[in-house]
């Protein structure tokens, strides 16, 4: 024991001021860089939706010509995806995983520093491309061949930026999967971890089976581009569709990505305000197992109108059909945890509640997306539009949002303010649902997507949309203000925080102190 | 203060290397992208972005390198790199099947349909009519961009290329045998002679690239044959690099005696990629070469 204050005492010696944060190897002070650079990416990606909503607002090219207008679509998704949702989920890895597990630190905490540094570098070049000859990227995040191609001066610079991302969510990964197969403390077997640390294995895992695969997929693009390959140039043999099966073989998982630790998230907050044990812990373990292996076989349901066998198209259909399984276990879980549990209804858990309908809706119409047939008609509309920003924002956005309203008093060690948080969740579940689901009915009803104008019959839903855009935009800045009040104050939380709360991080002070456990505590 | 540390898992203090990496990592992106666009700057910012990674990857392995001999490390700080390593290796197979995925895509699918089967039966009869892919020797497209090529005979170069990279397999293993068994001079040979066959396959595969552009017009613009080979090769080429500069270090560290029976990581992380980059090899020498 004598010998771990010796180490601690040793590793205080950390410098101060700015030099602390660039050369930290602590995995609180990295989860809370990568926290605070998703939330900067989320106002970079949220005033482009906003520029967009309000081109929008009525029919006719208002503020913004459609070149600009495209590359506001393209930019806003790879930051919300790679900038902000991504960047959030490591970030609370980070601060969770080494607590919950019972770990000091990270496995590997220089390369921890660098996973996350690189993100600044990766998100400036990526930025600049606005300034450049020729514009920023305007072909859309899927990046599909022969239009991404005709990007200007951004191309190489737009490329090498997704590398870069990629290189950084590759060792983030690889970082968490090593810590969470080795440090866990003695006793902790894997099926008594929280399902947060599952959820982020088995992200972890697909990170690393498929950000390589993206890589390849940009290179192809940049070699076509400047170095004379055909690789999707039918002339020279290649083909156009090709690069989309590539794309998609990663892009799939990748939404898993996305969504797999909001169902950590959940399973963890869910059962905290029930007071009641998650229901079937097991049952959720290989339901995120499953959905991750089917991940790999559905690819092609983005791709229904491209031109693919009989054979492929009904392989895709049934396939993602499945999915709808191993998801709906854990819903009914979700709710069978809720069943007869003395329910109370702090900020996390409202958050937590609107997660759970709202994916559910965004679930259902992946659904529909899925039968190919009726995927001739969705397809490319604001149909899918609306479902996939149900999974993504009260999917994923609303799961980090409950995660921080619910750690945060952990992390500060200050009570965040109550009535601001319901106040924040209720305007946030109100106008979400006013800018998204209007877009189920245009969409139906025929309007496309990434276009900066339309027909004149769908005007009034998409003014909704932009009044509902902004906002849900503006309300984000009210949670600015509540996480920011509760760090620099506020009253002092306790060690369990929340009553009903179990797992490790509930036993550490808040805040915790900066090494987690120097002595691995003892599981039960 | 020493002992304090081999008993608890070791978390180093901050640490200025990575940021030096981005640094690196970011002049080296911007220089590229540049000189792709044609701008003058683009080379020299290469240049300085490559130095700069280079000074990082000696100043950090170095600092592991002290920190792993000053017995820093316990058997866990081990097993995250073990761990580390094998997670590394599998995106590395991740990015090969992104490569070879394309390559059996094109062959199974892309080239059939432009000759007419299945559903391309439209497209060959209205655009490309009586275009026929011969793999691999008329798979340049329809078009046959590149121009008329010949391709590399497996049974030269190619398969004694396989035999070199086979060798080199048995002699890494070889000198870790003599490792783990305390036999310095068993352990040195042993890695000398797997340098000297990565170099000398990495000479042969070059001299090869020569012939195959020179004498058999085949180059990266000979349409998707020629972009697949090039680009899978090349890449396999690279990691071939890779793998020698990491066991010319690894040679380097067993001639000053830094490795143990019982305690050698980083021999057995360079010799498992070394093995990886076999296997890649293999299925280049039967898919790309010979099939
Ligand atoms: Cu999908």
């Amino acid at each position: 024991m004598s010998s771990a204050t010796a180490h601690e005492a040793h590793h205080e010696e950390h410098p101060s001021g700015i030099m602390r944060w660039i050369t930290t190897t602590n995995h609180k002070d990295i989860g809370t860089l990568y926290l605070w650079f998703a939330f900067i990416m989320l106002f970079i990606g949220g005033a482009m939706a906003l520029v967009i909503r309000a081109e929008l607002f009525q029919p006719g090219l208002q503020f913004v010509d459609p070149q600009f207008f495209n590359s506001m679509t393209t930019m806003h998704a790879l930051i919300m995806i790679f900038g902000a949702v991504m960047p959030a989920f490591t970030g609370l890895a980070n601060w969770l995983i080494p607590m919950m597990i019972g770990a000091p630190d990270m496995a590997l905490p220089r390369m921890n520093n660098w996973s996350f540094w690189i993100l600044p570098f990766a998100f400036a070049i990526l930025l600049s491309t606005l300034f450049m000859e020729g514009g920023a990227p305007a072909g859309g995040w899927t990046l599909y061949p022969p239009l991404t191609l005709q990007t200007g001066h951004a191309l190489p610079f737009m490329i090498l930026s997704i590398h870069m991302m990629g290189l950084s969510s590759i060792m983030g990964a690889i970082n968490i999967v090593a810590t969470i197969l080795n440090m866990r403390a003695p006793g902790m077997t894997l099926m008594k971890m929280p399902l947060f640390v599952w959820t982020w294995l088995i992200t972890g895992y697909l990170l690393i089976a498929v950000m390589p695969v993206l890589a390849g997929a940009v290179t192809m693009l940049l070699t076509d581009k400047f170095f004379g390959t055909s690789f999707f140039n039918a002339a020279g043999g290649g083909d156009p569709v090709m690069f989309q099966h590539i794309f998609w073989f990663f892009g799939h998982p990748e939404v898993y990505i996305l969504i797999l630790p909001s169902f950590g998230v959940i399973s963890s907050i869910v059962p905290t305000f029930a007071r009641k044990p998650l229901f079937g812990y097991s049952s959720m373990v290989y339901a995120t197992a499953s959905i991750a292996f089917l991940s790999f076989i559905v690819w092609a349901h983005h791709m229904f109108t491209v031109g693919m066998p009989l054979s492929g198209e009904l392989f895709f259909m049934f396939a993602t059909m499945l999915i709808a399984v191993p998801t709906g276990v854990k819903v009914f879980n979700w709710v069978a945890t809720m069943w007869k549990g003395a329910l109370t209804f702090e900020t996390p858990m409202l958050f937590a509640l609107g997660f759970i309908i709202m994916f559910t809706i965004g679930g259902f119409s992946g659904l529909m997306l899925a039968i190919a047939p009726a995927d001739f008609q969705y397809h490319d509309s604001y149909f899918v539009v609306a479902h996939f920003h149900y999974v993504l924002v009260p999917g994923s956005v609303f799961a980090i949002i409950a995660a921080v309203y619910y750690w945060l008093p952990k992390w500060t060690g200050h009570m965040y303010n109550e009535r601001l948080g319901k106040i924040h969740f209720w305007l946030s579940t109100i106008f979400v649902n006013l800018t998204f689901f209007p877009m189920h009915f245009v969409g139906l009803a025929g309007m496309p997507r990434r276009i900066p104008d339309y027909a004149l019959q769908f005007a009034d839903y998409n003014a909704l949309s932009s009044i509902g855009a902004f906002g849900f935009g503006f309300s984000q800045l009210l949670f600015l203000y509540i996480v920011l009040q509760t760090v620099r104050g506020g009253a002092k939380a306790g060690d369990r925080v929340w009553e009903g709360a179990d797992g490790l991080e509930w036993t550490l002070p808040s805040p915790p102190p900066y090494h987690s456990f120097t002595t691995p505590p003892a599981v039960r | 203060m020493a002992q304090a540390q081999t008993q608890g898992y070791y978390v180093p203090h901050g640490s200025h290397w990575p940021i030096v990496g981005s640094v690196a990592l970011f002049t080296l992106m911007i220089g590229f992208a540049n000189l792709l666009n044609g701008a003058s700057v683009g080379a020299t910012l290469m240049a300085l972005g490559a130095a700069l990674l280079i000074v990082m990857l000696f100043g950090w392995f170095g600092t592991v390198i002290r920190e792993s001999l000053s017995g820093m490390y316990n058997e866990q700080v081990d097993r995250s790199f073990r761990w580390g390593m094998f997670w590394f290796i599998f995106s590395e197979v991740m990015f090969f099947g992104a490569f070879f995925g394309a390559l059996f895509y094109v062959r199974f699918f892309a080239l059939p349909w432009l000759s007419g089967e299945g559903h391309g039966i439209l497209t060959n009869h209205e655009l490309w009519q009586g275009w026929q892919a011969i793999w691999p020797v008329a798979a340049n497209g329809p078009e046959a961009i590149g121009g008329k090529y010949e391709i590399i005979d497996p049974w030269g170069v190619p398969a004694l290329n396989t035999l070199i990279l086979l060798s080199s397999g048995v002699t890494v293993t070889w000198a870790h045998w003599g490792l783990k068994e305390g036999k310095r001079s068993h352990l040195i040979w042993g890695l000398v002679a797997t340098v000297a066959l990565g170099v000398l396959f990495l000479i042969l595969q070059l001299k090869e690239y020569m012939h195959g552009i020179h004498e058999l017009n085949l180059t990266l613009s000979s349409g998707i044959y020629g972009s697949l080979f090039y680009m899978l090769t090349g890449f396999h080429g690279m990691h071939v690099t890779l793998g020698v500069t990491m066991l010319t270090v690894i040679l380097i560290r067993a001639i000053k005696g830094h490795f143990r029976p019982d305690n050698h990581f980083a021999f057995e992380a360079v010799a498992w990629y070394w093995h990886f980059v076999d296997v890649v090899w293999l299925g280049l020498f039967i898919f790309v070469y010979w099939l």
